[in-house]
Protein backbone atom coordinates (compact mmCIF):
# COMPACT_ATOMS: atom_id res chain seq x y z
CA UNK A 1 0.00 0.00 0.00
CA UNK A 2 2.74 2.45 -0.13
CA UNK A 3 3.40 5.08 -2.23
CA UNK A 4 4.88 3.91 -5.23
CA UNK A 5 4.51 2.34 -8.98
CA UNK A 6 3.96 -0.54 -8.73
CA UNK A 7 3.57 -2.74 -11.89
CA UNK A 8 -0.68 -3.21 -11.73
CA UNK A 9 -0.67 0.69 -10.75
CA UNK A 10 1.20 1.38 -13.85
CA UNK A 11 -0.85 -0.96 -16.18
CA UNK A 12 -3.92 0.58 -14.76
CA UNK A 13 -2.84 4.11 -16.11
CA UNK A 14 -1.30 3.30 -19.08
CA UNK A 15 -4.39 1.52 -20.06
CA UNK A 16 -7.01 4.17 -18.56
CA UNK A 17 -4.88 7.33 -20.33
CA UNK A 18 -4.45 5.40 -23.54
CA UNK A 19 -8.62 4.52 -23.49
CA UNK A 20 -9.13 8.48 -22.99
CA UNK A 21 -6.48 9.67 -25.27
CA UNK A 22 -5.66 7.50 -28.24
CA UNK A 23 -8.80 8.28 -29.64
CA UNK A 24 -8.16 12.08 -29.17
CA UNK A 25 -4.37 11.29 -30.86
CA UNK A 26 -5.26 9.54 -34.21
CA UNK A 27 -8.10 12.19 -34.73
CA UNK A 28 -5.37 14.77 -34.51
CA UNK A 29 -3.08 12.68 -36.70
CA UNK A 30 -5.10 11.73 -38.99
CA UNK A 31 -6.06 16.05 -39.60
CA UNK A 32 -2.88 15.65 -41.47
CA UNK A 33 -3.54 12.99 -43.50
CA UNK A 34 -3.45 13.68 -47.39
CA UNK A 35 -6.10 11.07 -48.16
CA UNK A 36 -9.49 11.85 -48.31
CA UNK A 37 -10.16 8.38 -46.92
CA UNK A 38 -10.52 8.24 -42.94
CA UNK A 39 -8.60 5.16 -42.31
CA UNK A 40 -6.31 5.22 -45.60
CA UNK A 41 -3.03 7.26 -44.78
CA UNK A 42 -2.03 8.96 -47.78
CA UNK A 43 1.55 10.89 -46.26
CA UNK A 44 1.26 14.31 -44.13
CA UNK A 45 -0.33 17.12 -45.82
CA UNK A 46 -1.84 20.27 -44.22
CA UNK A 47 -4.46 20.25 -46.82
CA UNK A 48 -7.17 19.83 -44.70
CA UNK A 49 -6.05 23.09 -42.85
CA UNK A 50 -6.09 25.11 -46.06
CA UNK A 51 -9.79 23.87 -46.72
CA UNK A 52 -10.66 24.46 -43.12
CA UNK A 53 -8.94 28.59 -43.16
CA UNK A 54 -11.34 29.16 -46.82
CA UNK A 55 -14.61 27.91 -45.28
CA UNK A 56 -16.49 30.90 -43.88
CA UNK A 57 -19.48 29.03 -42.30
CA UNK A 58 -17.16 27.64 -39.32
CA UNK A 59 -16.03 31.36 -39.11
CA UNK A 60 -18.54 32.60 -37.81
CA UNK A 61 -20.24 29.91 -35.99
CA UNK A 62 -16.83 30.14 -33.99
CA UNK A 63 -16.89 34.19 -33.41
CA UNK A 64 -20.70 33.72 -32.02
CA UNK A 65 -19.25 30.82 -29.66
CA UNK A 66 -16.33 33.01 -28.77
CA UNK A 67 -18.98 35.91 -27.78
CA UNK A 68 -21.27 33.62 -26.38
CA UNK A 69 -18.54 31.98 -23.84
CA UNK A 70 -17.13 35.15 -22.91
CA UNK A 71 -20.22 36.75 -21.80
CA UNK A 72 -21.52 33.34 -20.28
CA UNK A 73 -18.27 32.43 -18.29
CA UNK A 74 -18.57 36.44 -16.85
CA UNK A 75 -21.66 36.44 -15.66
CA UNK A 76 -21.31 32.56 -14.71
CA UNK A 77 -18.12 33.53 -12.66
CA UNK A 78 -20.41 36.76 -10.78
CA UNK A 79 -23.04 34.34 -9.96
CA UNK A 80 -21.06 30.89 -9.23
CA UNK A 81 -18.89 32.97 -6.69
CA UNK A 82 -21.67 34.63 -4.66
CA UNK A 83 -23.55 30.79 -4.95
CA UNK A 84 -19.90 28.95 -3.94
CA UNK A 85 -19.84 31.97 -1.17
CA UNK A 86 -23.13 31.58 0.34
CA UNK A 87 -23.09 27.30 0.09
CA UNK A 88 -20.24 27.29 2.37
CA UNK A 89 -20.57 30.25 4.70
CA UNK A 90 -24.19 30.63 5.94
CA UNK A 91 -25.07 27.28 6.87
CA UNK A 92 -28.72 28.22 8.13
CA UNK A 93 -31.33 30.37 6.29
CA UNK A 94 -34.24 30.30 4.79
CA UNK A 95 -35.03 28.40 1.69
CA UNK A 96 -30.69 27.05 1.76
CA UNK A 97 -32.44 23.11 0.74
CA UNK A 98 -33.82 24.30 -2.52
CA UNK A 99 -30.63 26.37 -3.19
CA UNK A 100 -28.68 23.86 -2.57
CA UNK A 101 -30.63 21.49 -4.78
CA UNK A 102 -31.28 24.56 -7.57
CA UNK A 103 -26.92 24.38 -7.44
CA UNK A 104 -26.57 20.99 -7.54
CA UNK A 105 -29.31 19.49 -9.99
CA UNK A 106 -27.94 21.46 -13.24
CA UNK A 107 -24.97 19.56 -13.05
CA UNK A 108 -26.00 16.32 -13.58
CA UNK A 109 -29.42 16.73 -14.96
CA UNK A 110 -29.59 15.88 -18.76
CA UNK A 111 -29.21 18.33 -21.31
CA UNK A 112 -32.23 17.68 -23.12
CA UNK A 113 -33.75 18.56 -20.34
CA UNK A 114 -31.78 21.88 -19.61
CA UNK A 115 -32.55 22.48 -22.58
CA UNK A 116 -35.81 21.77 -23.84
CA UNK A 117 -37.25 23.67 -20.60
CA UNK A 118 -34.91 27.00 -20.73
CA UNK A 119 -36.74 27.05 -24.48
CA UNK A 120 -40.39 26.75 -23.23
CA UNK A 121 -40.02 29.21 -20.70
CA UNK A 122 -38.30 31.60 -23.25
CA UNK A 123 -41.20 30.82 -26.14
CA UNK A 124 -43.62 31.43 -23.09
CA UNK A 125 -42.24 34.45 -21.42
CA UNK A 126 -41.84 36.00 -25.01
CA UNK A 127 -45.79 35.58 -25.74
CA UNK A 128 -46.51 36.96 -21.88
CA UNK A 129 -43.99 39.36 -21.70
CA UNK A 130 -42.79 40.23 -24.77
CA UNK A 131 -39.47 39.11 -24.05
CA UNK A 132 -37.02 38.04 -24.74
CA UNK A 133 -37.68 39.77 -28.05
CA UNK A 134 -36.17 36.87 -30.41
CA UNK A 135 -33.83 33.67 -30.06
CA UNK A 136 -30.12 34.44 -30.86
CA UNK A 137 -26.61 34.83 -28.76
CA UNK A 138 -28.06 36.18 -25.43
CA UNK A 139 -30.72 33.58 -24.99
CA UNK A 140 -27.73 30.85 -25.41
CA UNK A 141 -25.64 33.16 -23.38
CA UNK A 142 -28.61 33.04 -20.50
CA UNK A 143 -28.49 28.87 -20.70
CA UNK A 144 -24.84 28.58 -20.43
CA UNK A 145 -24.79 30.72 -17.97
CA UNK A 146 -27.04 29.02 -16.04
CA UNK A 147 -25.20 26.06 -15.86
CA UNK A 148 -21.77 27.45 -15.68
CA UNK A 149 -22.75 29.00 -12.36
CA UNK A 150 -23.50 25.67 -10.39
CA UNK A 151 -19.42 24.67 -11.94
CA UNK A 152 -18.05 27.62 -10.60
CA UNK A 153 -20.01 27.61 -7.15
CA UNK A 154 -18.33 23.74 -6.55
CA UNK A 155 -14.84 25.04 -7.53
CA UNK A 156 -15.40 28.23 -4.97
CA UNK A 157 -16.90 25.93 -2.30
CA UNK A 158 -13.80 23.39 -2.22
CA UNK A 159 -11.24 26.22 -2.61
CA UNK A 160 -13.37 28.33 0.65
CA UNK A 161 -13.64 25.00 2.57
CA UNK A 162 -9.86 24.99 2.65
CA UNK A 163 -9.13 28.58 3.43
CA UNK A 164 -8.14 30.08 6.35
CA UNK A 165 -10.55 31.96 7.66
CA UNK A 166 -8.33 33.49 10.35
CA UNK A 167 -7.04 36.18 8.16
CA UNK A 168 -11.17 37.27 7.68
CA UNK A 169 -11.65 37.07 10.91
CA UNK A 170 -9.20 39.74 11.57
CA UNK A 171 -10.13 42.05 9.28
CA UNK A 172 -13.52 41.73 10.71
CA UNK A 173 -12.37 42.32 14.25
CA UNK A 174 -10.80 45.26 12.97
CA UNK A 175 -13.95 46.67 11.89
CA UNK A 176 -13.76 45.89 8.11
CA UNK A 177 -17.64 45.18 6.74
CA UNK A 178 -18.05 41.92 5.75
CA UNK A 179 -18.49 43.17 2.02
CA UNK A 180 -15.72 44.77 1.98
CA UNK A 181 -13.61 41.58 4.07
CA UNK A 182 -15.02 39.66 1.30
CA UNK A 183 -13.85 41.93 -1.74
CA UNK A 184 -10.28 42.43 0.03
CA UNK A 185 -10.02 39.22 1.58
CA UNK A 186 -11.72 36.32 0.66
CA UNK A 187 -11.65 36.73 -2.84
CA UNK A 188 -7.72 37.45 -3.61
CA UNK A 189 -7.40 34.24 -1.23
CA UNK A 190 -9.39 31.81 -4.14
CA UNK A 191 -7.87 34.04 -6.70
CA UNK A 192 -7.09 30.29 -8.30
CA UNK A 193 -11.16 28.88 -7.78
CA UNK A 194 -11.86 32.15 -10.13
CA UNK A 195 -9.41 31.69 -12.87
CA UNK A 196 -10.52 27.94 -13.07
CA UNK A 197 -13.99 28.79 -12.67
CA UNK A 198 -14.50 31.38 -15.66
CA UNK A 199 -12.16 29.01 -17.67
CA UNK A 200 -14.22 26.03 -17.05
CA UNK A 201 -17.50 27.87 -17.93
CA UNK A 202 -16.01 29.65 -20.56
CA UNK A 203 -15.12 25.71 -22.03
CA UNK A 204 -18.42 24.37 -21.02
CA UNK A 205 -19.96 27.08 -23.14
CA UNK A 206 -18.13 26.76 -26.42
CA UNK A 207 -18.40 22.68 -26.15
CA UNK A 208 -22.26 22.62 -25.64
CA UNK A 209 -24.19 21.23 -28.45
CA UNK A 210 -27.54 20.28 -27.09
CA UNK A 211 -28.68 23.27 -24.76
CA UNK A 212 -27.17 25.91 -27.64
CA UNK A 213 -29.38 24.00 -30.13
CA UNK A 214 -32.85 24.38 -28.20
CA UNK A 215 -32.34 27.36 -26.81
CA UNK A 216 -30.88 29.32 -30.16
CA UNK A 217 -32.37 30.77 -32.97
CA UNK A 218 -31.76 30.98 -37.13
CA UNK A 219 -29.08 33.96 -36.52
CA UNK A 220 -27.10 32.57 -33.99
CA UNK A 221 -25.43 29.05 -34.94
CA UNK A 222 -22.88 28.08 -32.45
CA UNK A 223 -19.35 26.17 -33.47
CA UNK A 224 -21.02 22.62 -32.49
CA UNK A 225 -23.91 22.91 -34.21
CA UNK A 226 -21.72 23.86 -37.27
CA UNK A 227 -19.72 20.51 -36.76
CA UNK A 228 -22.69 18.66 -35.35
CA UNK A 229 -23.92 19.73 -39.15
CA UNK A 230 -21.11 18.00 -40.72
CA UNK A 231 -20.69 15.21 -38.85
CA UNK A 232 -23.87 13.68 -39.20
CA UNK A 233 -23.21 14.10 -42.77
CA UNK A 234 -20.03 11.73 -42.39
CA UNK A 235 -16.36 11.79 -41.02
CA UNK A 236 -14.91 14.10 -43.15
CA UNK A 237 -10.98 15.37 -43.02
CA UNK A 238 -11.61 19.00 -42.46
CA UNK A 239 -13.75 18.19 -39.31
CA UNK A 240 -11.07 16.54 -38.09
CA UNK A 241 -8.66 19.63 -38.77
CA UNK A 242 -11.32 21.63 -37.53
CA UNK A 243 -11.27 19.76 -34.36
CA UNK A 244 -7.52 19.58 -33.89
CA UNK A 245 -7.81 23.35 -33.88
CA UNK A 246 -10.40 23.27 -31.29
CA UNK A 247 -9.16 20.91 -29.09
CA UNK A 248 -5.51 22.34 -29.31
CA UNK A 249 -6.48 26.04 -28.48
CA UNK A 250 -8.39 24.19 -25.21
CA UNK A 251 -5.70 22.55 -24.26
CA UNK A 252 -3.23 25.34 -24.68
CA UNK A 253 -5.58 27.73 -22.51
CA UNK A 254 -6.83 25.13 -19.86
CA UNK A 255 -2.69 24.07 -19.49
CA UNK A 256 -1.75 27.81 -19.50
CA UNK A 257 -3.94 28.70 -16.79
CA UNK A 258 -3.13 25.84 -14.30
CA UNK A 259 0.89 26.55 -14.44
CA UNK A 260 0.20 29.83 -13.96
CA UNK A 261 -2.16 28.47 -10.65
CA UNK A 262 0.56 26.83 -9.56
CA UNK A 263 3.28 28.94 -10.28
CA UNK A 264 0.98 31.87 -8.07
CA UNK A 265 1.08 29.33 -5.73
CA UNK A 266 4.18 28.26 -5.38
CA UNK A 267 5.10 31.66 -4.80
CA UNK A 268 2.48 31.98 -2.13
CA UNK A 269 3.52 29.26 -0.34
CA UNK A 270 7.30 30.58 -0.49
CA UNK A 271 6.71 34.27 0.88
CA UNK A 272 4.34 32.33 3.49
CA UNK B 1 -21.93 35.11 9.50
CA UNK B 2 -23.48 37.43 12.37
CA UNK B 3 -21.73 39.97 11.15
CA UNK B 4 -23.50 39.82 7.70
CA UNK B 5 -27.15 40.26 9.25
CA UNK B 6 -29.26 40.83 6.55
CA UNK B 7 -26.42 42.02 4.14
CA UNK B 8 -26.32 37.66 3.19
CA UNK B 9 -29.33 38.35 1.44
CA UNK B 10 -27.09 40.50 -1.03
CA UNK B 11 -25.22 37.40 -1.78
CA UNK B 12 -27.92 34.69 -1.60
CA UNK B 13 -30.37 36.54 -3.83
CA UNK B 14 -28.41 37.26 -6.96
CA UNK B 15 -28.01 33.34 -7.56
CA UNK B 16 -30.66 32.20 -6.21
CA UNK B 17 -33.45 34.15 -8.33
CA UNK B 18 -31.54 33.31 -11.36
CA UNK B 19 -31.73 29.59 -10.21
CA UNK B 20 -35.00 29.64 -9.72
CA UNK B 21 -35.82 31.65 -13.27
CA UNK B 22 -34.04 29.94 -15.12
CA UNK B 23 -33.89 26.28 -13.73
CA UNK B 24 -36.58 25.72 -11.29
CA UNK B 25 -39.67 27.75 -13.29
CA UNK B 26 -38.55 26.31 -16.88
CA UNK B 27 -39.37 22.48 -14.91
CA UNK B 28 -43.29 24.00 -14.05
CA UNK B 29 -43.15 25.06 -17.94
CA UNK B 30 -42.33 21.59 -19.43
CA UNK B 31 -45.14 20.38 -16.88
CA UNK B 32 -47.36 22.69 -18.03
CA UNK B 33 -47.02 22.53 -21.65
CA UNK B 34 -46.96 18.50 -21.43
CA UNK B 35 -50.65 18.85 -21.29
CA UNK B 36 -51.39 20.20 -24.06
CA UNK B 37 -51.24 18.71 -27.73
CA UNK B 38 -49.60 19.78 -31.02
CA UNK B 39 -50.63 22.44 -33.06
CA UNK B 40 -50.17 24.14 -36.55
CA UNK B 41 -49.28 27.72 -34.93
CA UNK B 42 -46.68 30.01 -33.38
CA UNK B 43 -45.86 29.04 -30.39
CA UNK B 44 -46.22 24.96 -31.89
CA UNK B 45 -48.73 23.74 -29.12
CA UNK B 46 -52.71 24.40 -28.06
CA UNK B 47 -52.95 27.11 -25.48
CA UNK B 48 -53.60 25.47 -21.52
CA UNK B 49 -55.96 28.66 -20.57
CA UNK B 50 -58.86 29.27 -23.02
CA UNK B 51 -61.67 32.08 -22.61
CA UNK B 52 -65.20 29.75 -22.79
CA UNK B 53 -68.29 30.93 -21.92
CA UNK B 54 -67.61 30.03 -18.32
CA UNK B 55 -64.73 32.21 -18.10
CA UNK B 56 -60.90 30.82 -17.97
CA UNK B 57 -60.76 27.05 -18.83
CA UNK B 58 -58.30 24.81 -18.56
CA UNK B 59 -57.61 22.52 -21.40
CA UNK B 60 -54.84 19.70 -19.66
CA UNK B 61 -54.57 16.68 -21.11
CA UNK B 62 -53.24 13.91 -20.38
CA UNK B 63 -53.03 12.22 -23.71
CA UNK B 64 -49.20 12.51 -24.03
CA UNK B 65 -48.53 10.68 -21.36
CA UNK B 66 -50.87 7.93 -22.64
CA UNK B 67 -49.24 8.00 -25.93
CA UNK B 68 -46.12 7.55 -24.25
CA UNK B 69 -47.37 4.61 -22.11
CA UNK B 70 -48.89 2.78 -24.75
CA UNK B 71 -45.94 3.56 -27.64
CA UNK B 72 -42.63 2.13 -27.57
CA UNK B 73 -41.09 1.52 -24.09
CA UNK B 74 -37.55 0.05 -25.54
CA UNK B 75 -36.10 3.67 -25.64
CA UNK B 76 -37.15 3.90 -21.96
CA UNK B 77 -35.80 0.48 -21.38
CA UNK B 78 -32.60 1.21 -23.11
CA UNK B 79 -31.62 3.88 -21.50
CA UNK B 80 -31.84 2.56 -18.05
CA UNK B 81 -29.73 -0.74 -19.05
CA UNK B 82 -27.33 1.59 -21.30
CA UNK B 83 -26.56 4.34 -18.32
CA UNK B 84 -26.66 1.08 -15.41
CA UNK B 85 -23.92 -0.81 -17.65
CA UNK B 86 -21.61 1.94 -18.31
CA UNK B 87 -21.74 2.52 -14.31
CA UNK B 88 -20.51 -0.32 -13.83
CA UNK B 89 -18.09 -0.40 -16.42
CA UNK B 90 -16.98 2.98 -15.31
CA UNK B 91 -16.81 2.10 -11.97
CA UNK B 92 -14.58 -1.31 -12.89
CA UNK B 93 -12.61 0.51 -14.98
CA UNK B 94 -12.20 4.01 -13.23
CA UNK B 95 -11.39 2.06 -9.74
CA UNK B 96 -8.11 0.87 -10.84
CA UNK B 97 -6.90 4.31 -12.17
CA UNK B 98 -8.74 6.18 -9.51
CA UNK B 99 -6.26 3.85 -6.93
CA UNK B 100 -3.03 4.16 -8.80
CA UNK B 101 -3.49 8.38 -9.16
CA UNK B 102 -4.50 7.50 -5.30
CA UNK B 103 -1.08 6.14 -4.28
CA UNK B 104 1.07 7.66 -7.02
CA UNK B 105 4.07 9.82 -5.43
CA UNK B 106 3.04 12.77 -4.60
CA UNK B 107 4.39 15.15 -7.34
CA UNK B 108 2.83 12.92 -9.76
CA UNK B 109 -0.81 13.00 -8.66
CA UNK B 110 -1.82 16.59 -10.11
CA UNK B 111 -0.36 15.72 -13.23
CA UNK B 112 -2.07 12.80 -13.27
CA UNK B 113 -5.90 14.17 -12.14
CA UNK B 114 -5.21 17.25 -14.19
CA UNK B 115 -4.92 14.10 -17.20
CA UNK B 116 -8.07 12.82 -16.12
CA UNK B 117 -10.36 16.19 -15.93
CA UNK B 118 -8.25 17.66 -19.44
CA UNK B 119 -11.00 15.66 -21.57
CA UNK B 120 -14.08 17.07 -19.56
CA UNK B 121 -12.63 20.53 -20.57
CA UNK B 122 -12.51 19.44 -24.49
CA UNK B 123 -15.96 18.70 -26.95
CA UNK B 124 -17.68 15.44 -25.79
CA UNK B 125 -18.99 16.22 -29.54
CA UNK B 126 -15.61 15.68 -30.99
CA UNK B 127 -14.12 13.67 -28.69
CA UNK B 128 -17.12 10.83 -29.72
CA UNK B 129 -16.84 11.86 -33.19
CA UNK B 130 -13.30 10.27 -33.13
CA UNK B 131 -14.76 7.08 -32.16
CA UNK B 132 -16.27 7.20 -35.51
CA UNK B 133 -13.59 6.86 -37.59
CA UNK B 134 -11.91 4.23 -35.29
CA UNK B 135 -15.08 1.77 -35.21
CA UNK B 136 -17.18 2.51 -38.69
CA UNK B 137 -16.58 -0.83 -40.73
CA UNK B 138 -14.00 0.66 -42.82
CA UNK B 139 -12.68 1.95 -39.96
CA UNK B 140 -8.96 1.85 -38.09
CA UNK B 141 -9.81 -0.91 -35.79
CA UNK B 142 -11.28 -3.11 -38.78
CA UNK B 143 -8.28 -2.26 -40.74
CA UNK B 144 -5.68 -3.25 -37.97
CA UNK B 145 -7.75 -6.87 -36.79
CA UNK B 146 -7.82 -7.47 -40.53
CA UNK B 147 -4.22 -6.25 -40.58
CA UNK B 148 -3.45 -9.02 -38.11
CA UNK B 149 -5.23 -11.25 -39.84
CA UNK B 150 -7.72 -12.10 -37.16
CA UNK B 151 -10.72 -11.20 -39.24
CA UNK B 152 -11.68 -11.76 -43.54
CA UNK B 153 -14.55 -9.46 -43.18
CA UNK B 154 -15.52 -6.52 -41.21
CA UNK B 155 -17.19 -6.82 -37.71
CA UNK B 156 -20.40 -4.55 -36.90
CA UNK B 157 -18.54 -2.43 -34.20
CA UNK B 158 -21.08 0.63 -34.31
CA UNK B 159 -24.17 1.65 -34.67
CA UNK B 160 -24.93 -0.94 -31.78
CA UNK B 161 -25.11 -1.97 -28.15
CA UNK B 162 -21.89 -2.10 -27.90
CA UNK B 163 -20.43 1.19 -29.43
CA UNK B 164 -23.46 3.12 -27.52
CA UNK B 165 -22.23 1.65 -24.36
CA UNK B 166 -18.60 1.91 -25.15
CA UNK B 167 -19.39 5.55 -25.79
CA UNK B 168 -20.84 6.43 -22.28
CA UNK B 169 -18.23 5.10 -20.61
CA UNK B 170 -15.51 6.88 -22.62
CA UNK B 171 -17.46 10.21 -22.20
CA UNK B 172 -18.14 9.30 -18.74
CA UNK B 173 -15.29 8.18 -16.90
CA UNK B 174 -13.69 11.07 -15.33
CA UNK B 175 -16.70 11.59 -13.93
CA UNK B 176 -16.29 8.76 -11.82
CA UNK B 177 -12.52 8.55 -11.36
CA UNK B 178 -13.03 12.25 -9.43
CA UNK B 179 -14.94 11.42 -6.93
CA UNK B 180 -13.06 7.76 -6.35
CA UNK B 181 -10.10 9.93 -5.85
CA UNK B 182 -11.52 12.16 -3.37
CA UNK B 183 -12.17 9.36 -1.15
CA UNK B 184 -8.97 7.24 -1.94
CA UNK B 185 -7.17 10.19 -1.31
CA UNK B 186 -8.34 10.55 2.38
CA UNK B 187 -8.19 7.38 3.33
CA UNK B 188 -6.84 6.76 6.65
CA UNK B 189 -2.98 5.34 5.43
CA UNK B 190 -2.45 3.61 9.21
CA UNK B 191 -6.03 1.71 8.78
CA UNK B 192 -4.61 0.13 5.97
CA UNK B 193 -1.26 -0.31 7.67
CA UNK B 194 -2.93 -1.93 10.91
CA UNK B 195 -4.67 -4.73 9.16
CA UNK B 196 -1.19 -5.08 6.85
CA UNK B 197 0.56 -5.39 10.16
CA UNK B 198 -2.29 -8.00 11.75
CA UNK B 199 -1.62 -10.34 8.45
CA UNK B 200 -4.03 -9.63 5.99
CA UNK B 201 -3.25 -10.38 2.28
CA UNK B 202 -3.32 -7.79 -0.21
CA UNK B 203 -6.63 -9.06 -1.12
CA UNK B 204 -8.09 -8.98 2.12
CA UNK B 205 -6.97 -5.43 3.22
CA UNK B 206 -8.84 -4.25 -0.58
CA UNK B 207 -12.00 -5.79 0.40
CA UNK B 208 -12.47 -5.27 3.78
CA UNK B 209 -10.69 -1.89 4.43
CA UNK B 210 -10.13 0.04 0.88
CA UNK B 211 -13.21 -0.78 -0.44
CA UNK B 212 -15.76 -0.05 2.56
CA UNK B 213 -14.08 3.21 3.15
CA UNK B 214 -14.39 4.30 -0.70
CA UNK B 215 -18.09 3.62 -0.94
CA UNK B 216 -19.05 7.39 -0.52
CA UNK B 217 -16.59 8.32 -3.61
CA UNK B 218 -18.56 5.33 -5.75
CA UNK B 219 -21.92 6.13 -4.84
CA UNK B 220 -21.20 9.69 -5.57
CA UNK B 221 -19.12 8.71 -8.88
CA UNK B 222 -22.22 6.06 -10.13
CA UNK B 223 -24.45 9.04 -9.42
CA UNK B 224 -22.54 11.41 -11.99
CA UNK B 225 -22.47 9.06 -14.43
CA UNK B 226 -25.63 7.61 -13.93
CA UNK B 227 -27.72 10.42 -14.00
CA UNK B 228 -26.92 12.23 -16.86
CA UNK B 229 -25.98 8.93 -19.02
CA UNK B 230 -29.76 8.19 -19.10
CA UNK B 231 -30.23 11.22 -20.76
CA UNK B 232 -27.53 11.25 -23.06
CA UNK B 233 -28.14 12.56 -27.30
CA UNK B 234 -24.84 12.46 -28.78
CA UNK B 235 -23.26 9.63 -27.84
CA UNK B 236 -26.57 7.72 -28.77
CA UNK B 237 -26.98 9.77 -32.22
CA UNK B 238 -23.28 9.21 -33.18
CA UNK B 239 -22.89 5.74 -32.19
CA UNK B 240 -26.04 4.48 -31.93
CA UNK B 241 -28.57 3.09 -34.95
CA UNK B 242 -31.66 2.86 -35.16
CA UNK B 243 -32.17 -0.22 -32.42
CA UNK B 244 -30.27 1.44 -29.68
CA UNK B 245 -32.51 4.50 -29.36
CA UNK B 246 -32.30 6.62 -25.74
CA UNK B 247 -34.63 8.24 -24.37
CA UNK B 248 -32.89 11.84 -24.79
CA UNK B 249 -32.98 10.77 -28.58
CA UNK B 250 -36.44 10.50 -28.57
CA UNK B 251 -36.90 13.68 -27.60
CA UNK B 252 -34.81 15.37 -29.98
CA UNK B 253 -36.41 13.57 -32.73
CA UNK B 254 -40.22 14.80 -31.23
CA UNK B 255 -38.58 18.03 -30.63
CA UNK B 256 -36.57 18.91 -33.95
CA UNK B 257 -37.68 16.37 -36.56
CA UNK B 258 -41.85 15.95 -35.30
CA UNK B 259 -42.08 19.52 -34.08
CA UNK B 260 -44.28 17.87 -31.01
CA UNK B 261 -43.13 20.08 -28.28
CA UNK B 262 -45.74 19.02 -25.91
CA UNK B 263 -44.99 15.45 -26.92
CA UNK B 264 -41.26 16.26 -26.29
CA UNK B 265 -42.03 18.41 -22.91
CA UNK B 266 -44.23 14.69 -21.49
CA UNK B 267 -41.10 12.97 -22.23
CA UNK B 268 -38.36 15.34 -20.58
CA UNK B 269 -41.09 15.00 -17.58
CA UNK B 270 -40.94 11.20 -17.69
CA UNK B 271 -37.43 11.85 -17.65
CA UNK B 272 -37.38 13.88 -14.94
CA UNK B 273 -39.86 11.18 -12.98
CA UNK B 274 -37.01 8.40 -13.44
CA UNK B 275 -34.01 10.73 -12.24
CA UNK B 276 -35.96 11.97 -9.28
CA UNK B 277 -34.62 9.34 -6.85
CA UNK B 278 -31.51 9.47 -7.93
CA UNK B 279 -31.24 13.31 -7.86
CA UNK B 280 -32.78 13.45 -3.96
CA UNK B 281 -29.63 11.27 -3.44
CA UNK B 282 -26.83 12.89 -5.55
CA UNK B 283 -28.34 16.06 -3.06
CA UNK B 284 -26.76 14.46 0.19
CA UNK B 285 -23.67 12.14 -1.56
CA UNK B 286 -22.70 14.85 -3.73
CA UNK B 287 -23.51 17.60 -2.75
CA UNK B 288 -22.23 17.04 1.25
CA UNK B 289 -19.35 14.64 0.99
CA UNK B 290 -18.13 15.67 4.84
CA UNK B 291 -21.80 15.42 6.47
CA UNK B 292 -22.23 11.74 4.80
CA UNK B 293 -18.94 10.75 5.82
CA UNK B 294 -18.77 12.16 9.65
CA UNK B 295 -22.48 11.05 11.04
CA UNK B 296 -25.29 13.11 11.35
CA UNK B 297 -24.03 15.57 12.69
CA UNK B 298 -25.73 18.28 11.21
CA UNK B 299 -29.25 18.44 10.96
Amino acid sequence: MSRRITAFRAAALTLGFGFLYLPIALLVAYSFNASRLVAVWGGWSLHWYGALAGDDKFKDAALNSLKIGVMAASLALVLGTCAGFVIERFTRFRGRLVFSFMLMAPLVVPEVILGLSLLLLFVASQAWLGWPPGRGIMTVTIAHATFGSCFVAVLVRAQLAGFDRILEEAALDLGARPLSVLWRVTLPGIRPALVSGWLLAFTLSLDDLVVASFVSGPSATTLPMAVYSSVRIGVTPEINALATVFLGAVIVLVALAFSLIARQERRRLAAG
Amino acid sequence: MSAWGWRRWLLIGPPFLWLAVFFLLPLGVVAAISLTQAADAIPPYTPLLTHGPNGLELQASLANYREIANGDLRAYGNSLVFAGVATVLCLLVGYPIAFAIARAPKAWRNPLLFLVILPFWTSLLIRVYAWIAILQPTGLLNRALAALGLINSPILLIYNDFSVVLGLVYGYLPFMILPLYGSLSQLDENLVEAAADLGARPARVFFAVVLPLSVPGIIAGALLVFIPAIGEFVIPDLLGGPGTLMVGKVLWQQFFDNVDWPSAAAIAMVMVAMLTAPLLLAQRFVERPHSSRMGANET
